[in-house]
């Protein structure tokens, strides 16, 4: 009995701790887009000031406050991250079952398509397409979603040529099941927690990409209020001592990036039947 | 006769053949246990003989006819490991009525609890496991069940109650049955009729 009753718990607080950080973020998002531009805009009477109630984050030396401008990059990161991973995701799930599938010539030209992007660095190509879409919000996001699909697709391609050769789903063959009844029975519930699973754990990816190729200079414009630029403008004021600028604004993007990662693993925990006792 | 298998070759590899040229035939009513040392191409055989591979020579025929290669089939082959012969992601329920839909009276004979039904398959033993995968192949359309070491991972106790339950269901319906087994004690004690693998296939 009280065995059964840890047992719940444990679910009950996988489930609650999935909720709590799905708020927190979703707040994020939110918070961001209902910020008015004063909010972080200059304001030249208040330059280089320290961490404060007024300004927790401090402000640059444009006097904007830091704060506002890192929750409103982090709601666009994690906005672009959501376009861009849902869609990678996508591209892997269908790419992944047609190649295992289908097989023969489909398959080896799905394979070599995977082996190419991933044998190309990952940010040499995303600044590449990046570049070529003309920067801005719109290379970014084509530049992350072209670049994160080849990791999902092997995955989905492996786990759906296991299944296809378990016993039991040649046993259901045999049993009078359809292909169709089959892919929707036993093959789709297998990969689609793979699939939720891939589509959260590549949020955190996504986001460091964006911030990682506008901190490079050819992602989203100087003026917009991104992780990427706040970074690499601070970087220029670090040695002036204006400690606040980098550590508020880095300590935030690692702190949402967790947060994503954490909300994967939990997620996994809940779907995995042989991993809920744990 | 029920199940007749013609001249059937198979191998893995194009230079061996592991099934050479084998014909058999097993009539109504028979019980037959199939018997030889390990890797000799037991297992394959009763893949062949259950439609789950193909052979490259002759043809297995039911009732003088091939195989159906879709849709239920009338023999339905059992497996050595029960744990892989069902959806780890399936509560236990699922899994028994995926092809039919049992009466109480039958799951009491198989000695299936209700209870287990809304379990997943890691939280049973193996022996219980292995009551559904029988349960589950017996469906009003299956005539003939082969079992491929069905109970070799299993201790003895459980073994003699599971072949006890196989044997009652197969008699009251009127099913044939083939076992493939390394143990010519339980061959005896069950088959009335015993095939040496290796004389089968010279």
């Amino acid at each position: 009995m009280r065995r059964i009753r840890r047992k719940k718990n444990q679910r009950k607080r996988t489930i609650y701790l999935i909720l709590l950080i799905g708020i927190l973020l979703l707040l994020l998002v939110i918070a961001g887009r209902f910020l008015s531009p004063e909010q972080y805009g200059p304001d030249y009477n208040e330059k280089k000031l320290t961490p404060s109630i007024q300004h927790l984050f401090g402000t640059d030396y444009l006097g904007r406050d830091m704060f506002a401008r890192t929750i409103k990059g982090l709601s666009n990161s994690i906005l672009i991250g959501t376009l861009a991973a849902g869609f990678s995701a996508c591209v892997a799930l269908v790419l992944g079952i047609l190649s295992a599938t289908i097989g023969g010539l489909v398959d080896k030209i799905i394979s070599y398509l995977v082996d190419l992007c991933m044998g190309i660095p990952h940010l040499v190509l995303l600044m590449l397409i990046s570049f070529m879409m003309g920067r801005g919000l719109r290379g970014v996001i084509v530049g992350i979603a072209l670049t994160h699909w080849p990791n999902l697709t092997r995955v989905i391609r492996g786990e759906v040529l296991q299944i296809k050769n378990m016993q039991y789903v040649k046993v259901a063959e045999k049993l009078g099941k359809s292909k169709i009844q089959i892919a929707f029975q036993h093959i789709l519930p297998h990969v689609i927690p793979q699939f939720i699973i891939g589509l959260i754990l590549l949020f955190p990816h996504a986001i460091l990409h964006e911030a990682g190729v506008t901190f490079l200079g050819f992602g989203l414009s100087v003026d917009t209020p991104a992780i990427g630029i706040i970074l690499s403008e601070a970087l220029k004021h670090i040695a002036t001592g204006m400690w606040w600028l980098v550590f508020f604004p880095g300590m935030m993007l690692v702190m949402v990036v967790m947060m994503f990662d954490q909300l994967g693993e939990h997620v996994r925990r809940l779907l995995d039947p042989s991993s809920a006792r744990e | 006769m029920l199940l007749e298998a013609q001249n059937l070759t198979f191998g893995y590899k194009k230079e061996r053949r592991i099934i050479d040229d084998v014909t058999l035939s097993i009539d109504r009513g028979e019980r037959v246990a199939l018997v030889g040392p390990s890797g000799c191409g037991k297992s394959t055989l009763s893949q062949i003989l259950a439609g789950y591979i193909k052979p490259q020579k002759g043809m297995v025929l039911w009732e003088g006819k091939p195989l159906p290669k879709k849709g239920y089939c009338p023999i339905q082959l059992i497996y050595q490991h029960p744990e892989k012969a069902i959806n780890p992601r399936w509560k236990l329920g699922r899994t028994l009525t995926e092809a039919w839909q049992p009466d109480p009276v039958f799951l009491e004979e198989m000695g299936i609890e209700p209870a287990w039904m809304d379990r997943y398959p890691i939280e049973l033993s193996g022996g219980e496991l292995q009551r559904f995968c029988i349960a589950r192949a017996m469906g009003p359309e299956t005539k003939f069940l082969i079992a491929d070491e069905m109970t070799t991972m299993l201790d003895v106790i459980t073994q003699a109650q599971i072949w006890q339950l196989m044997l009652q269901q197969i008699e009251k319906r009127q099913m044939g049955m083939m076992m493939v087994t390394h143990n010519e004690a339980l061959a005896k004690q069950i088959c009335n009729r015993i095939i040496d693998f290796q004389q089968l296939n010279l």
